[in-house]
């Protein structure tokens, strides 16, 4: 049986194009499970499709001490989500590191729900997105901290940088917290390239197109630093990179 | 090779150079001191071309190719005449600074050393400096250097003066101390070897051994026959290693006294009221 189709007033489905999700609802309905047993470890970079509209929708359960670390690029032509629920037994490690990079019409968006049920989890969430025309990118992000779950380190640390006035960043960082010994950071900026930086590329040479290409670059790129195999994803975010700018 | 005429530049419309004229000759390295808030730094920042200095009168013209004559360059047609046949100029190679891009500026052959080096987060040293030196060559008329060429160039650079190559891949000047990102600048500099550069306080933050091994390293860089360098600093510590052939001083946006090295000794014993009263 498929799930109910989402509406707006759903705050997980505030900012997403639903007219380009209806056609393709079935198929995504359901989402699919994954689960790293105690101790395990796991890494999993997302690379973008070529379709329209492509989405992940993830339950992901950490065992006892186990970790996983998620890279994924979302950008859309039409509509992108990344959708993750994660919980986290005892002393597990969860990290994500996303980008939305959208141009046109485009709605690209992280959504997650981290829930901290054992003690002494820790969770790191870093997203960057980079948005021009009229583009969307947004990211709803909960973190539940259940009781009983303490020393539990969470952060989620958000950026954007917006190319074009039409475009739109929405960020939504939300805190649930029913233990009295944890640490749960957040922080988000929304802005434009430094001017400075950009005259100081321009002043050893770049053109001003080359210099913000290259800023961008940095920008999004800095986020697949610690992947195991991390030169897919920046090839793919250079080429997303190139058509945005 | 460079020559700076009557320039006026204003900055948020507060003027602070009020007629500063000027003439590096090619093979000549001039030093300009000046105290506190007299428009050193503004100098530097307009001759570079940073957005927000505007210049409201004067000219500046700079000739990288002043020795375009002497035998040498016939074996080096990348820099021909046609090599810039872009930028704005008037007559014998003789470029209008102030009415080009700064990126046509550094293809030109002009380097800034920044007094306060950028952090650029997430972009490696490595690709930073390849990009850009490969953009001038572009601009140029010169070839792309491959990847092999490029990092044996700045493995070279960098070991001419000090710095451990694994910098290198750290990402522009984040988590480097100010004396290592002064060092970074003249590693910079020595890839990109400019035809002319302007050194805004490149001594300020160095310890002894660093000044010694920078000082060295502009003298390595740039001192040549077709080169030209404007040192400005602070204080006459760096002038023991390089030594400037005329010093100018700079006070309220404009030149108030010229002279040769023995000027800067003076300026250090009496200060900058006395010397340029």
């Amino acid at each position: 049986m498929t799930a109910p189709f989402p509406t707006h007033k759903q705050e997980e489905w505030r900012y997403a194009d639903l007219d380009a999700l209806k056609p393709v609802w079935e198929r995504f309905a359901q989402p699919v499970t994954m689960t790293v047993a105690a101790g395990e470890e796991l890494e999993e970079v997302w690379l973008p499709a070529g379709e329209d509209v492509q989405l992940r929708r993830v339950q992901l359960a950490l065992g006892k001490g186990a970790s996983a670390r998620i890279f994924a690029l979302n950008t859309a032509p039409v509509y992108g989500r990344v959708e993750l629920e994660v919980s986290l037994a005892q002393g597990a490690d969860f990290e994500l590191y996303g980008a939305n990079i959208g141009t046109g019409l485009s709605t690209n968006e992280f959504v997650t729900t981290v829930k901290h049920v054992g003690e002494g989890g820790r969770s790191r969430q870093v997203i960057r997105s980079v948005l021009n025309g009229k583009a969307v990118g947004s990211y709803l992000g909960k973190v539940e901290v259940a009781r009983g779950a303490q020393q539990t380190d969470a952060e989620q640390s958000v950026k954007a940088m917006l190319l074009d006035r039409g475009a739109t960043a929405n960020c939504k960082p939300e805190l649930e917290i029913f233990a009295d010994d944890v640490k749960c950071a957040h922080g988000a900026t929304v802005g434009e390239l430094d001017a400075m930086q950009l005259f100081y590329a321009e002043s050893r040479g770049l053109d001003p197109a080359s210099a913000r290409a290259l800023l961008l670059e940095g920008f999004v790129t800095g986020l697949w630093d610690s992947a195991t195999s991390g030169d897919a994803i920046s090839e793919a975010a250079r080429d997303a990179l190139r058509r945005v700018v | 090779m460079l020559n700076i005429d009557n320039l006026h530049a204003t900055v948020a419309n507060k003027p602070i150079l009020n007629g500063v004229s000027l003439h590096v000759p090619a093979g000549e390295v001039h030093a300009i001191m000046g105290p506190n808030g007299s428009g050193k730094s503004t100098l530097a920042y307009v001759l570079a071309g940073r957005p927000g200095y505007e210049v409201s009168e004067g000219s500046v013209t700079f000739s990288p190719r002043h020795c375009e004559e002497r035998s040498d360059e016939a074996i080096q047609p990348a820099t021909s005449e046609t090599g810039l046949p872009r930028f704005a100029r008037n007559d014998g190679g003789r470029l209008d600074l102030l009415g080009m891009e700064p990126h046509e500026r550094a293809a030109a052959g002009l380097f800034l050393g920044f007094q306060y080096p950028v952090e650029i987060p997430g972009v490696s040293m490595l690709q930073f400096l390849r990009e850009s030196l490969n953009s001038q060559r572009r601009a140029r008329g010169e070839g792309d250097l491959s990847g092999a060429e490029f990092i044996k160039l700045a493995r070279e650079q960098a070991g001419l003066l000090g710095m451990d190559a694994e910098m290198l891949k750290r990402p522009v000047n984040v988590g480097f101390s100010g004396g290592e990102k002064k060092r970074a600048e003249m590693v910079q500099m020595g890839i990109m070897s400019p035809r002319f550069a302007v050194l805004d306080e490149t001594d300020s933050g160095l310890d002894i051994d660093a000044l010694k091994s920078v000082g060295a390293g502009i003298n390595r860089i740039m001192r040549a026959p077709d080169k030209g360098v404007l040192l400005i600093t602070h204080y006459q510590r760096l002038l023991d290693y390089v030594e400037p052939d005329r010093v100018h001083v700079l006070n309220a946006g404009r030149i108030v006294r010229s002279g040769g090295p023995e000027l800067a000794k003076e300026l250090e014993r009496e200060g900058y009221a006395e010397a340029a009263a």
